[in-house]
């Protein structure tokens, strides 16, 4: 075979050692280097800035051209389009309801006015769900340049267009490469490094130590990463193949995870008693459970399903919120597949999130499994500064049970006819499923066991 | 708007099927959900543009937001009786002007299903038409509809405000 030798092939080589050269070198010298040491360069928070303005910048640029055209530019509202009365029980709406009406009778009655209630919060519903938007991604309020952000933003001028360019440009040729580059040094040395560029923790004396639960809210497969950074935990989750299936097999040669056989996953016992005897064990490590089940858009948390909080022991509840204006991590994933997930995670501006360790906290007496695990969201959300939502993260894939409109039936029926044996309380009303797992298949059980037991 | 904004309602061809408002998990809880949903679909047709869409929820703008009007204009959407209309039509499926016994029935049974017994439907039921029915015609119309609901504050619990 001839080899065809051009005159400049001897400098095109040249080049292109000196320049992967100059990459590696870049690479280690500023990212791996100092990620490993924990130096900071100030690089990121100079970034984040210079960010910021452009995007203010932009903004403004897109108000003038609106105001040119005169128009309103339209701006989406994260906490809804409609004003929302201070959420008050039924019981209470309907009394406001007949109290307007007749005068009180002795003994609580149909009244045709009732209607009314259930027929606003139905047409509410459909001008604003609650639920249902937790499940995209959250529109912001300005535009970050990114395309895949863009929802309904019109009125991009010539130099926004030019701007964006430029961005694109950045991203997937500078920045792109660069990340795609640390993910093939990152994955073959077990580390994952993507696009972390902000990272805020506080109160770092509240974190989880041996025999304790760390609870979280679940956004993206990113938070494992996150906290895995800040502390050694043993995961618990469903067993993968493939290379997440790689990855697992190879965690657990280094510390104890507990992953678990889609089969065994029915078997909420078995789960309950592998995760206490781990939690028993005063020398191992914290366990990291996301009780939600299921990745939210980070703007609420959604139902804590109570399997995690029935075992006898602390739990440390932590909460991470990503800052969105720089990309957004949320994984969509009956939308975008893994590899497309990353793809578009390393090709935005950055990962900024925040991450709070809270106090740990423990179950009370009298106090049943379900309630603790509401009190630790509760916290949660709180910290994270999210809205605290009783609905089940399985809604994402699953259709709403006949069982919550038997709730809503159930409390109305109490306010016409008056109490009636309350036997059992509402609380079979949620989806069960007992392995917390940062999944994309959960498995649910109608498990209408309470907590009386069976 | 849920119509094409931020929920996911949206269908290709610019018009909505009940099916897709089973999309909203918040509606599905509702107990008289399907009752809401039939209630943007006019008789016999299967879709619903945005046009109608619109004029549907214009019911629920709050009342105090509309202009005085001289009398010769139409009445706008969101007065008063139209309100009381679209709760009316909500019991009255069969749009025969009057919310005979069975369809009162057939509305307690959807808010209440299993909770209540048989036998407590129907005093129930009963009872309410016995109250509103002054014609005792054994059904209740829209003037006698009208007239048990005088006193109660419907434009603030039939109004939504949109925040702009």
């Amino acid at each position: 075979m001839t080899w065809f030798t051009f005159p400049g092939d001897n400098l095109l080589c040249r080049c292109l050692g000196i320049s992967i050269t100059a990459w590696l070198t870049l690479l280690f010298v500023f990212i791996i280097v100092p990620a490993v040491l924990g130096v900071s360069f100030g690089i990121r928070r100079l970034y984040m800035r210079t960010l910021l303005k452009i995007f203010a910048w932009a903004t403004s640029r897109m108000e003038m051209g609106a105001k040119e055209k005169n128009q309103q530019l339209h701006k989406p509202y994260s906490n809804g389009i409609i004003a929302k009365e201070s959420p008050s029980s039924l019981q209470q709406e309907l009394q406001e309801l007949r109290g307007s009406a007749s005068c009180p009778r002795s003994e609580p009655e149909f009244e045709m006015a009732d209607i009314f209630y259930f027929c606003r919060r139905g047409v509410e519903s459909i001008l604003d769900d609650e639920v249902t938007k937790r499940f995209s991604a959250q529109e912001l309020e300005s535009w970050n340049l990114l395309t895949r952000s863009n929802y309904n933003f019109r009125h991009i001028s010539l130099r926004l267009t030019v701007l964006w360019g430029l961005g694109v440009l950045i991203r997937y040729g500078i920045l792109l490469p660069l990340r795609v580059t640390l993910a093939i040094t990152g994955i073959s040395l077990l580390v994952v490094l993507t696009t972390l560029v902000g990272f805020l923790p506080n109160r770092e004396e509240n974190k989880p130590k041996n025999g304790g639960i760390c609870v979280s809210n679940h956004t993206t497969p990113i938070d494992v990463i996150i906290l895995a950074n800040d502390g050694c935990y043993s995961m618990v989750g469903q067993v993968h193949g493939g290379l997440m299936g790689m990855m697992q097999r190879a965690m657990v040669k280094s510390s104890p995870h507990i992953w678990f056989e889609r089969s065994e996953v029915k078997d909420r016992h078995l789960v309950a008693k592998r995760l206490s005897d781990h939690v028993a064990d005063k020398t191992k490590q914290p366990i990291l459970i996301f009780p939600e089940g299921t990745c939210i858009n980070n703007t609420s948390v959604m139902m804590f399903k109570k399997g995690s909080f029935e075992i006898a022991c602390t739990v440390y509840p932590v909460a991470i919120k990503y800052d969105p204006r720089f990309g957004d991590a949320f994984w969509n994933s009956s939308k975008f597949g893994l590899v497309n997930y990353l793809l578009r995670m390393m090709s935005s501006w950055a990962i900024v999130c925040s991450v709070w360790y809270l106090p740990p906290m423990n179950r009370e007496e009298g106090e049943d499994a379900m309630q603790f695990a509401n009190r630790v969201k509760a916290a949660i959300a709180a910290q994270g500064g999210l809205v605290d939502l009783i609905w089940d993260g399985g809604l994402k894939r699953a259709k709403v049970k006949d069982a919550f409109k038997e709730e809503q039936q159930k409390l109305y029926s109490k306010v016409l006819v008056g109490e009636q044996d309350e036997g059992e309380q509402s609380d079979d009303m949620h989806l069960e499923d007992e392995n917390q797992e940062e999944d994309e298949n959960p498995e649910d059980e109608s498990n209408q066991d309470s907590t009386k037991g069976q | 708007m849920g119509f094409n904004g931020t929920s996911p309602l949206l269908d290709q061809r610019g018009e909505l099927r009940p099916e897709d408002f089973g999309a909203i998990r918040e509606l599905s809880m509702n107990p008289i959900g399907d009752r809401i949903i039939s209630a943007f679909f006019s008789p016999g047709k299967e879709t619903v543009d945005f046009a109608s869409f619109v004029r549907i929820l214009a019911h629920f703008h709050p009342t105090e937001t509309s202009r005085s009007r001289d009398g010769v204009q139409p009445e706008p959407a969101n007065s008063r009786t139209r309100k009381l209309k679209f709760a009316f039509q909500l019991y009255d499926q069969d749009r025969d002007g009057k919310i005979s016994r069975e369809e009162l029935l057939q509305v307690l049974r959807t808010m209440l299903e299993m909770q209540v017994t048989e036998e407590q439907l129907q005093s129930i039921a009963e009872r309410a038409i016995q109250e509103a029915d002054l014609d005792q015609d054994d059904a209740i119309s829209f003037d006698e509809f009208r007239k048990s609901l005088e006193k109660v504050d419907i434009d603030h619990k039939m109004s939504i405000r949109f925040l702009s």
